[in-house]
């Protein structure tokens, strides 16, 4: 038996600090009304204290990004603000140890992938855009003098807390824009973290305000009388809310809610990368990703040898502790995401599908699941029609490629798909007909900033990422 | 003509080795190899922390999974016993150090190590088969493989013919494992792929199949002499087949890794993909092997670092 010994990264890397101020006008200040506590969902222990953003600082923070807006940001040259961008990109990826671990202190995902994947892409982010800042007028085809929008109000969700604060800031920046960011309430540290690499930066005051707090400080952010823009990413229920807001203020908005994700494997596949691609799409961050493959769609012909295959690799995934290099599943987020999973995972058992996970012991405190499959999950079951948001795949099976196509359409959202075979013109005639504003071909949760990402139906509207991406926050 | 003799064991497969036509139809109906995907996995198992306890487990179970290997032209009887010596007690220093698994040598050195060797339990392997191209017929090949045994050899390491494989002629290469097989009396067969060469991970996957359905106890994948050799994507397919194969027949056969691997993080780098592809029970010289020369002592100065806790150096560890 070869049992790999603990490696865990060191937690003292992070420079975790006992209390975090609100970044508002390139200052840190603290709360002028409460504070929460951040934890530890591995272990439960309280992280820190980080400042509650009250509407009073909501309004001192976009008053701050319009004189930015007016003053300094919006009439800086692009290659200038590209300096800034370049600069930001290259103190995240000088401090990208600090941040990996704080990420993964503060959000619970193993090392392993903040290290490899958050923070690596949240520079590339800031990289790409940087790039984009003096050639705005080649953005958008057919508008040569693009200008920016003014005040984006950006609202962020805890499941990449890093990288979304990346896919946010970085293009709002390079079009010229400020921003007003709130982080979400479990995991605001990396956020804040940022903020003080903005400083380091030189950022300009008020460019970047990054305002802690809950779904109050949030709706007084997107309610914001002073905001212009408008971008959030996270569920389609707060998602809505924020809608009808802003319904008839002509302010600009941009969606990315849910997902339930259709990964379909074809019978002609390339059999074991397309069940680490199953792995990868959902129990990747523990399956809290928007875009996760959680309706694996397996075509009737290579039912068993497939199940066989994915059963036998998770038997291999290691659960536990989120700053040892080995772990591939980490904790559930937060204690009210745990018990969303459990209800729905419930549902699944009460509905008639039939539950599986590999022997895997789970840690006494802090927050966990293992991964988990439903074999014998039809369309109706709530457990392939609502999006769990965590490690447990449906699994359903198609005889042809239109079954394939009708059931993978089947869902109110549109966010992404996955399609595993080896032959070309199934990829595309599969491609055309999946309804997701991402098709993955032969892979899954794949980033890049180059390329565009985004949904249609209940998984919101406008595209972060590549050109199409930085034309949201553009007037063109 | 059929010369060709389904090797014992291969029950539900015997149908497949038929005809060329039926051999064709099964190896290109293996599930294919997306490579982009299989460099991804191997790279992303490569960042597995092998540390204390377990990479002294790792470094010692590599050392006894060493072939330790002279291929040279210049190689005489007396490299062939100081590297004999170097097999039996890689670690003069320090007695508990593990014997290697065996000493690879060509056919007209086997006799010298077989008697260098003798009762210490460390194998002699011989590659035969017109190596390393293979290019010599048929009868010359088994010769080869018949002398080699003769002399003592206990494991050879044959090539197969990559230009038959290349151009289709599939059960050709079979005919000619099977022959070796039943040239090889109690001798393990190790069948070289020569994955340089066959270029794609698809063309991997079917060689190393077509090889484990005529009878090599290992599938070996390269003879050292091409580059690329041993790479993680080709180890990471190969592992999946003999995976693969046990499933089917229920009978494990091995890997072998040969050429170009040189230092102890990629040794355990291999042993990390073993244990999460194949298994833990491939965790085994019975079934897996580094074919290997320079890789000892780097394993040998890495255990002794890791038990002492300081760095040796090369003056510290015997050069054959």
């Amino acid at each position: 038996m070869w049992e790999y010994a603990p490696a865990p990264e060191a937690r003292e890397t992070a420079r975790l600090r006992s209390s975090y101020g609100m970044f508002i006008d390139g200052e840190f200040s603290e709360s002028s009304a409460e504070s929460l506590k951040t934890v530890n969902p591995a272990t439960e222990e309280v992280l820190a204290e980080v400042a509650v953003a009250a509407p009073a600082d909501v309004d001192r923070a976009v008053a701050a990004a319009r004189t930015a807006y007016e003053r300094t940001w919006g009439p800086m040259p692009g290659a200038e603000r590209a300096k800034y961008l370049f600069r930001i990109a290259r103190l995240v990826q000088e401090r990208s140890r600090e941040l990996a671990v704080l990420e993964s202190l503060d959000n619970g995902k193993p090392i392993r992938e903040s290290r490899d994947v958050d923070v690596p892409l949240a520079a590339a982010h800031f990289f790409y855009h940087a790039g984009w800042a003096d050639k705005l007028a080649y953005a958008v085809p057919g508008r040569p003098d693009p200008t920016p929008l003014g005040v984006a109000g950006q609202v962020i969700p805890w499941n990449f807390p890093l990288l979304m604060a990346a896919w946010k800031l970085a293009p709002a920046l390079a079009a010229g824009n400020t921003c007003v960011l709130k982080p979400a309430e479990t995991t605001p540290l990396t956020a804040l973290v940022l903020a003080e690499i903005c400083q380091q930066a030189d950022l300009p005051p008020g460019v970047v305000n990054v305002l802690p707090g809950a779904g109050e400080t949030g709706a007084a952010v997107v309610g914001h009388p002073g905001v212009d823009k408008v971008a959030f990413t996270g569920s389609t229920e707060v998602g809505r809310q924020i809608q009808r807001t802003l319904a008839g203020t002509g302010r600009r908005l941009t969606l990315e809610l849910g997902g339930k994700a259709a990964n379909v494997v074809l019978e002609d596949a390339p059999m074991d990368q397309a069940v680490e691609g199953i792995v990868n799409g959902i129990f990747f961050n523990q399956g809290h990703v928007c875009c996760a493959g959680s309706r694996l769609l397996v075509q009737e012909s290579v039912y068993d040898d497939l199940l066989g295959r994915l059963k036998r690799r998770l038997a291999t995934l290691r659960l536990g502790d989120p700053l040892d290099k080995n772990t591939d599943i980490g904790a559930i987020n937060s204690a009210g995401q745990l018990a969303r999973i459990r209800e729905l995972s419930a549902s699944g058992d009460a509905e008639g599908a039939q539950r599986w996970s590999p022997p895997c012991p789970l840690p006494d405190r802090g927050f966990w699941f293992p991964p988990t499959l439903f074999t014998g999950v039809s369309q109706a079951h709530r457990i392939a029609r609502e999006e769990i948001f965590g490690p447990v795949l449906s699994v359903l099976t198609f005889r042809t490629p239109a079954e394939a196509v009708e059931k993978a359409n089947n869902t109110p959202y549109g966010l992404s798909a996955g399609v595993w075979t080896e032959k070309g013109s199934r990829v595309l005639w599969l491609a055309q007909r999946l309804r997701a504003g991402v098709v993955w071909a032969n892979t899954f949760n794949r980033f890049d900033p180059a390329a565009p990402f985004g949904g249609y139906k209940e998984s919101g509207f406008g595209r972060e990422g590549g050109r199409h991406g930085l034309e949201a926050y553009l007037d063109a | 003509m059929t010369t060709h003799a389904a090797a014992p064991g291969l029950g539900t497969y015997a149908d497949v080795v038929r005809d060329n036509a039926a051999l064709r139809q099964f190896l290109h109906g293996l599930p294919g190899v997306d490579q982009v995907g299989a460099e991804g996995r191997a790279a992303a198992l490569a960042t597995r922390s092998i540390k204390k306890d377990a990479k002294i487990w790792a470094l010692e179970t590599a050392i006894r999974m060493v072939d330790l290997t002279t291929l040279e032209g210049a190689d005489t009887h007396g490299k062939v016993r100081n590297l004999a010596a170097k097999a039996r007690r890689p670690d003069p220093a320090d007695p508990g150090c593990p014997a290697v698994a065996a000493v690879c040598v060509y056919p007209d050195l086997v006799s010298t190590a077989v008697e260098a060797l003798a009762g210490s339990g460390v194998g002699v392997a011989a590659v035969a088969t017109a190596f390393p191209s293979g290019r010599a017929s048929r009868s010359v090949k088994l010769a080869d493989v018949a002398e080699a045994v003769a002399a003592g050899a206990t494991e050879i390491d044959m090539v197969i013919d990559r230009g038959a494989f290349l151009s289709g002629r599939y059960l050709d290469v079979y005919d000619e494992i099977a022959a070796v097989r039943q040239v090889t009396g109690r001798a393990h067969l190790k069948v070289i792929l020569e994955t340089g060469e066959l270029a794609t991970l698809d063309n991997t996957r079917r060689a190393s199949w077509l090889a484990l359905l005529a009878g090599g106890d290992f599938i070996k994948t390269s003879t050292g002499k091409v580059s690329p050799a041993a790479t993680p994507p080709v180890a990471l397919v190969m592992l999946e087949a003999v995976r693969d194969y046990a499933d089917a027949t229920g009978e494990p056969r091995g890997v072998k890794l040969a050429g170009g691997i040189r230092t102890s993080k990629e040794a355990v780098r291999y042993l990390v993909l073993v244990n999460e592809v194949a298994g833990e029970r491939w965790l085994t010289p019975e079934l897996f092997r580094f074919g290997a020369s320079s890789l000892l002592n780097d394993l040998l100065m890495q255990r002794a670092k890791e038990r002492t806790g300081v760095y040796t150096g090369p003056d510290y560890v015997t050069v054959d």
